[in-house]
């Protein structure tokens, strides 16, 4: 069975974190995670490679993209927003 | 210690196809950036940048000559051209070997990489050109004004990503100034407006995809820019001897690094630069009347520049000003500093303080006057000019009117 995108949000966030999947908590903030501002942007290229999806996301303001990235959580959601509308 | 002064001056920018008409520009608070006319643009998501439209190499320059040149090269040539023909320079056997050319680029002749890249990646084709190789060296531009203008003394090229040019003038300051030259020329050169240029930006999410407003609250990033400034300087007393007009005097200097992280912008390397120059010129900081910013458009280069500006300034920050005129040409990477020098030289010299145009809202962290949208007159006698290049390399140069 193909891997649930929350499944492979987290394997890349734990990629840029240097942890163990197991560790990433989905509660945590970038921030807690100890991703830097290129280790996000990193994260973002990895994820519109895996899924195919284009990920608005400025650096320059990140709360101000429409892509949540204040945890892990919101960012799955994001990214399951942008996967089913790459399906639609 | 020799005296620099500034003789001469040239650049080709989206503002204009000479230092004059790109002080024009500045002067207007004219909009040089549009959308950009390239191929594969369709493939960009940044369709923007401080494009040089209409411009033919074969206006300027014969069929063996553009076999030679990248654009890169041409841009630095024509400026070079004119700040030749400004400063009255005569090369003769006895200058020759004691005048140089340093000049900065960051990325080279890049449109020569691009389409070279195109022919053997995807035409496939198993053979090149065989100037390839001595049109895309970063060192090409400053070669070829070298052998322009018979330049026999220290010549090379400088790339420090943004801070190139001001790396490069700081170099050819120091070699007059410490009585190894008598003239060099100096300043830089950058084409980067081809797909690969703007692409890797793209990728790195730090580009606006519509305006570039530097120090206002709703600025959202960078914009790309091309073109080239070159400028001369000469040892005050050859310059005065020959009865040359003087632009400007160049009396400071200073360079550090943030040694802290490769993007990210270092307020302490920022004031360290500036506060470097000033010590190098002999200034005290009230002294400066304006500063032209490095003023990227980005969130944290101008908050960060701001900090640094009020770190090193402390209540005469509220008196002086400061403008990025990267919101009318683009960055131009490693040829920026260098057309922003010509900010400084109208400043000093007309009295006409270039404006931040796009100018839009008041950012609490940016809160220094930054001459919005409108260039405004003002007698300054010393400016300043920021460089921060990606990699925590920081350089800063002082100028004072004649």
């Amino acid at each position: 069975m193909a891997q649930s995108v929350q499944d492979q949000v987290i394997a890349i966030v734990a990629e840029q974190a240097i942890m163990d999947v197991s560790e990433v908590k989905l509660d945590a903030t970038f921030e807690d995670l100890g991703i830097d501002s290129l280790g996000l942007v990193e994260a973002v290229f990895a994820i519109e490679e895996t899924f195919d999806v284009q990920v608005p996301f400025n650096a320059n303001d990140p709360s101000d993209s429409q892509f949540d990235i204040s945890t892990v959580q919101t960012m799955i959601k994001a990214v399951e927003g942008l996967v089913a509308a790459a399906e639609s | 210690m020799k005296r620099v002064v500034i003789t001469g001056q040239g650049a080709v920018s989206s503002l204009g196809l000479s230092a004059t008409a790109t002080m024009e520009g500045m002067r207007e608070g004219r909009l040089g950036i549009s959308d950009l006319v390239i191929l594969d643009v369709d493939r960009l998501s940044v369709k923007i940048g401080g494009q040089i439209h209409g411009y033919d190499g074969a206006d300027y320059f014969g069929r063996q000559e553009l076999a030679l040149y990248d654009k890169f090269t041409q841009f630095a040539l024509l400026s070079a051209k004119e700040a030749m023909s400004q400063s009255g320079l005569d090369v003769t056997e006895r200058l020759s070997p004691r005048a140089g050319v340093i000049l900065g680029t960051a990325g080279g002749g890049l449109h020569t990489q691009d389409e070279n890249y195109r022919n053997v990646y995807e035409a496939g084709k198993d053979r090149v050109h065989p100037f390839v190789v001595p049109r895309l060296m970063n060192n090409a531009a400053a070669s070829h004004v070298s052998m322009t203008y018979n330049l026999q003394g220290p010549s090379y090229t400088v790339a420090t990503a943004c801070a190139s040019s001001n790396h490069a003038m700081g170099q050819a300051f120091h070699m007059i100034r410490s009585g190894a030259t008598d003239v060099m020329l100096t300043g830089g050169s950058e084409s980067m407006l081809v797909f690969g240029g703007i692409k890797a930006w793209e990728g790195l999410r730090v580009m606006s995809k519509d305006a570039c407003r530097p120090f206002s609250a709703n600025r959202n990033g960078m914009v790309q820019g091309e073109g080239a400034a070159v400028f001369v300087f000469e040892e005050y007393e050859h310059a005065k001897a020959r009865g040359a007009d003087i632009l400007a005097e160049v009396i400071g200097f200073a360079m550090t690094s943030d040694a802290s992280d490769i993007v990210t912008p270092n307020q302490d390397g920022a004031a360290r630069a500036i506060k470097g120059a000033l010590l190098d010129a002999g200034l005290s900081g009230d002294e400066v009347g304006y500063i032209n910013a490095h003023g990227t458009g980005t969130t944290a280069n101008d908050k960060t520049e701001c900090a640094a500006v009020r770190d090193v300034f402390g209540a005469h920050a509220d008196k002086l000003m400061m403008s990025s005129t990267k919101s009318m040409h683009g960055h131009l990477m490693g040829g920026t500093g260098a057309v922003e020098l010509l900010a400084c030289v109208m400043a000093l010299r007309d009295g006409v303080i270039a404006p931040t145009i796009g100018y839009e809202k008041v950012d609490p962290a940016c809160d220094l006057d930054v001459v919005p949208n409108v260039a405004r007159n003002a007698k300054v006698n010393v400016a300043i000019s920021n460089a921060f290049a990606f990699g925590g390399l920081n350089a800063v140069l002082a100028l004072r009117s004649i």
